[in-house]
């Protein structure tokens, strides 16, 4: 048996989590050192795992299998591929940054990161850290139903104790609920399949493997997909869900808006496609024409309504509504270009909204404002979040030699290839999203700095440079070097285009 | 006819018994302030009849003891082990209410009502079901009724009393109706009585709902559960917790044996008619815990939905149903414990029970704060607590025996729980006391709670996350049933 990389990955977490609640409630910088070293050791292992996986060999790599269950079929069963390769590694970098934002920091004007119980934050953080991982990693239905809800409860407290004192009640509870009800929904759809492949087959096994063959009729198919695809791509902001979202990233604390456009949206997209359209292919291209009408919308609309936003966290709130709704575009033509680009712009979309939640909340800890025209000139006070920004916009509005010119050129030549007239609908979005993010850079960073500012705001800390560096690495390098991911999500999207029948 | 097997099938019982009157004859030796030790006493002699049944009274393949009256196999015994865990527990948990804790006699209440539900789960017979059934209620009456001074004491005790009485006479009614139409008070052979079709489609039917309305008044099922939100308002706490678990599981071992064994030919009717139940049980326990601002109450009504999620695994009339009953009701005894364990913990100190009190709490005992987390989470159907786990196998059980429209209506339901649940957290995380000066009261808790409540906050996470050896006990318990 090798070295049990994935669960190692996984459970650190958890583990840090239980470590970080044992320590006395004062010991607040030891609590913090406990979660850095955590999320350290877990980007180091995903960082090794990512350079190991073999790209020649594809497939499930690093397979683990524990049965945990057998009388019902339920094992512990943890591989990763092409798809969820890049994914894990987000969760690491976003968790690394994450614990570098929130550390905490006593200037007096500055109510930056977690001062109020730093213990719990980070106990919290990390059990939901750990949910993310685990669905990523495992290949057993039960078990990602298991990790998928333990991602999403810690939200509500994260949210309703450590959030933005307006809205976080109100917030918290309809993103709860709406992220509830989601995976619901999808539980009773993954109940029926589960005795249905046990009808076929005379196999009881939640193993995703097995019930790919598990022979689902095309009539069954049509009428499950639907409540297996949506009730998990609630939690991907698909439109007419999305609702719950900007909400939920304006209450959030900053680090847990990280987490939760970084990698928790990516959780549901992921979950959508894993279960709903690779267990469940004829029902997908039965209903591909409805996922894409929606996405279509979500992108033109997201990136609208992002546009005309005054406050800046909803403003990009909005638009990482706008960026999933390419995510479920590339998954809706189902074909090889649009399946890539989704792959990849989940990992560069997650980066990308990282960071700019990251520098939306460095600014708001020291303006207390987050209204966009009340801002200005902050460039001259926080250059390093400047060019942070400024990254994560050329980024977001899809420039060459960035990730995300990588991820949606792919996407737009799907697209194009099922249904042009799409094609240029969506791409509206990509004029939109230039021109919000150009006028923000303007009237955020540069220009005046208003004077109830002068000398009372002050530049980030070196944590937060390390996050803002890290986040960028990323972007820059996939973005010159798409070898580095290109590939290997490309052996994953072979797999998905096999289960479709080699369209 | 006095064998081995006899001894052993009903091993569990005597031990209890001794236990209570070893505690009846130290109990006056002890001086004033010692007479809570009593709850030590139970409790650890409780664990060490566990113990001992574990090594010596385990149940081999099923047979019937004592002239047809018990029966002795897993589904009892698991049961039983169960039953003497939430008594464990209860004890310690007595030992710190002050009204109640201090007296021998509460403790020897509930040993008696022990025995009776350890009879309820192995009870062959409906005579002796009858018997073991008054067993349990009656020193459950007095013990609801405990604290005379208390006015809503008394008042529960009392309430109890009158509708236990009501509910049992008519499930007696049901009783003797049967044995009239069968000629047979013995559970196994009802079935090959009612097989040979005697007995036309009304009859059964009208029996049955006879014998269900004084289960249903055990369990709390809707329309029976009128008396369960007062009678745990007005209970001592602890008495409430017992109730509220160790009480209902009874209920649930009698209902499923009694269903699974005895009408399995009149099934598609009575599972029909428990569906409606179960979700009317849901619909009307969650709604009517919306609104409610006093947390005893609160769970009063979730212990009542709580009940018809269990009874989706019983509709279900398969093996796996059986298990998930089982399994389910394994998970909810030690979550709803704990909830009511915390309860009590947190009103030692402060005498407040209403929701809005809970302000600050987490800051004011960290400790106490995470374990509402556990058991509220548990409660709520969150992972990996035990509550997620039961659920799925619940729901899991009612699909595949086609009852898509109740798991639906079982899942909204959960939906509607999640916003209670979060709801009274958001108490323990978020509000602050006025003064927000929450280190200068803090919750302390003593050496029986920190047992009890440790142990308990461990197992609902346990069997959250290892459920492999939980289910395997669950379903060799089921596996008796057919």
């Amino acid at each position: 048996m090798n070295f049990p990389v994935l669960s190692v990955i996984t459970f650190t977490p958890m583990v840090a989590a239980v470590l970080i609640l044992l320590l006395p409630a004062q010991r607040k910088n030891e609590a913090r050192a406990v979660a850095l070293a955590a999320a350290t050791f877990a980007l180091i292992l995903s960082l090794w795992t990512y350079f190991n996986y073999d790209q020649a060999a594809a497939g499930y790599q690093f397979v683990e299998k524990y049965n945990w269950l057998p009388v019902l079929g339920i094992s512990l069963h943890f591989g990763v591929d092409g798809i969820s390769m890049p994914l894990v590694l987000l969760t690491g970098v976003v968790m690394f940054t994450g614990v570098l934002i929130s550390w905490g920091d006593d200037h007096p004007h500055v109510m930056a990161g977690i001062q109020d119980r730093p213990r719990e934050f980070f106990a919290f953080l990390f059990i939901l850290a750990s949910g993310v991982l685990g669905v990523f990693v495992s290949l057993d239905l039960f078990m990602l139903f298991f990790f998928y809800e333990i991602a999403v409860f810690p939200m509500y407290l994260l949210i309703v104790i450590w959030g933005w004192i307006e809205t976080r009640e109100y917030a918290a509870m309809k993103l709860t609920l709406y992220l509830f009800i989601g995976s619901v929904v999808s539980l009773v759809g993954v109940l029926v399949m589960y005795w249905i492949q046990y009808q076929n087959t005379g196999l009881l096994s939640f193993d995703m493997l097995q019930m790919e063959q598990a022979g689902f009729s095309q009539t069954f198919q049509n009428i499950w997909f639907l409540p297996v695809f949506f009730g998990f791509a609630v939690l991907g902001g698909i439109w007419p869900f999305h609702n719950w979202s900007p909400d939920g990233h304006v209450a959030a604390p900053t680090a847990v808006s990280m987490f939760h456009a970084g990698v928790l949206m990516k959780l549901g997209a992921f979950a959508a496609l894993r279960v709903g359209i690779m267990l469940l292919p004829q029902g997908a291209q039965t209903w591909s024409w409805l996922i894409m009408a929606f996405a279509a919308i979500a992108v033109v609309y997201g990136a609208y309504i992002a546009f005309v936003q005054m406050d800046f966290k909803y403003m990009v709130g909005f638009s990482s509504v706008s960026h999933m709704g390419l995510v479920m575009l590339g998954f809706s033509t189902l074909n090889q270009q649009g399946l890539l680009g989704s792959g990849v712009q989940m990992f560069s979309h997650g980066v990308m909204t990282a960071l700019f939640f990251a520098v939306v909340g460095m600014i708001y800890d020291r303006a207390h404002t987050r209204q966009i025209p009340e801002l200005g000139g902050i460039n001259k006070i926080m250059p390093f979040a400047t060019i942070g920004f400024i990254i994560g916009g050329l980024v977001s509005m899809g420039m060459p030699g960035f990730s995300g010119f990588v991820a949606e050129f792919p996407i737009f030549m799907g697209v194009w290839g099922r249904q042009w007239l799409v094609a240029v609908i969506a791409s509206i979005s990509i004029v939109i999203t230039a021109a919000y993010i150009m006028r923000n850079i303007r009237q955020v960073f540069f220009g005046e700095l208003p004077e109830k500012f002068e000398g009372h705001l002050t530049d980030v800390t070196v944590l937060d440079k390390v996050a803002i560096a890290v986040l960028c690495f990323f972007m820059v390098v996939i973005g010159l070097f798409p070898r580095f991911m290109v590939p290997m999500v490309q052996t994953g999207v072979e797999n998905i285009l096999r289960l479709l029948g080699g369209q | 006819m006095f064998t081995s097997t006899a001894f052993a099938s009903i091993l569990p019982e005597i031990l209890i018994l001794i236990l209570g009157i070893l505690l009846l004859i130290v109990e006056p030796f002890w001086k004033e302030d010692q007479r809570r030790n009593a709850g030590w006493f139970t409790a650890g002699g409780l664990l060490l009849a566990m113990v001992i049944s574990f090594l010596f009274g385990q149940p081999g393949q099923p047979v019937a003891t004592l002239g047809g009256m018990v029966r002795f196999d897993w589904l009892g015994f698991f049961f039983k082990l169960l039953f003497m865990f939430a008594g464990a527990v209860t004890a310690l948990l007595l030992m710190e209410n002050e009204k109640v804790g201090q007296r021998g006699e509460a403790y020897l209440l509930m040993l008696a009502s022990l025995i009776g539900m350890n009879l309820m789960a192995s009870s062959a017979d409906l005579v002796m079901l009858y018997l073991a059934i008054e067993t349990t209620s009656i020193p459950l009456y007095v013990l609801s009724g405990f604290m005379l001074a208390d006015e809503k004491s008394t008042e529960a005790g009392f309430k109890y009393l009158l509708f236990g009485a009501l509910t049992s006479t008519i499930m007696l009614y049901g009783f003797s109706l049967l044995f009239g139409f069968t000629g047979t008070t013995n559970i196994y052979q009802l079935a090959d009585m009612l097989q040979s079709g005697d007995l036309s489609l009304v009859a059964a039917f009208g029996v049955l709902a006879l014998i269900l309305v004084g289960i249903g008044f055990k369990v709390s099922i809707v329309p029976f559960h009128f008396w369960a939100p007062d009678v745990y308002e007005g209970a001592p706490t602890p008495v409430a917790g017992f109730l509220s678990t160790a009480s209902k599981a009874a209920g649930f071992a009698v209902l499923v044996r009694l269903f699974f064994v005895a009408f399995p030919n009149f099934a598609p009717s009575w599972t029909l008619a428990l569906a409606i139940l179960s979700a009317v049980t849901m619909t009307v326990g969650n709604l009517l815990a919306l609104p409610q601002t006093n947390i005893k109450r609160l769970l009063a009504f979730s212990s009542i939905s709580h009940a018809g999620y269990v009874l989706i695994g019983a509709v279900a009339l398969s093996q796996l149903g059986a298990a998930s009953v089982v399994f389910y009701l394994a998970a909810y005894i030690l979550t709803n414990l704990l909830a009511f364990g915390i309860v009590m913990a947190f009103s030692r100190i402060t005498g407040l029970e209403d929701l809005k009190d809970y302000a600050g709490m987490s800051r004011r005992s960290p400790w106490l704060g995470l374990m509402m987390l556990a058991a509220f989470l548990s409660l709520a159907g969150m992972p990996p607590f035990g509550g997620f786990v039961a659920k799925v196998f619940v729901f899991a059980a009612g699909i595949q025996a086609g009852y898509v429209w109740l798991v639906v209506i079982g899942i909204l339901n959960s939906i509607i729980g999640v916003y209670y649940y979060l709801n009274a957290l958001k108490y323990v995380y978020l509000y602050r006391m006025p003064e927000q000066d929450e280190e200068s009261h803090p919750v302390p808790l003593t050496h029986p709670y920190i047992i009890a409540l440790g142990v308990l906050a461990i197992g609902v996470i346990l069997i959250g996350t290892v459920f492999a050896p939980w289910f395997s006990w669950s379903d060799a318990a089921a596996l008796n049933l057919f």
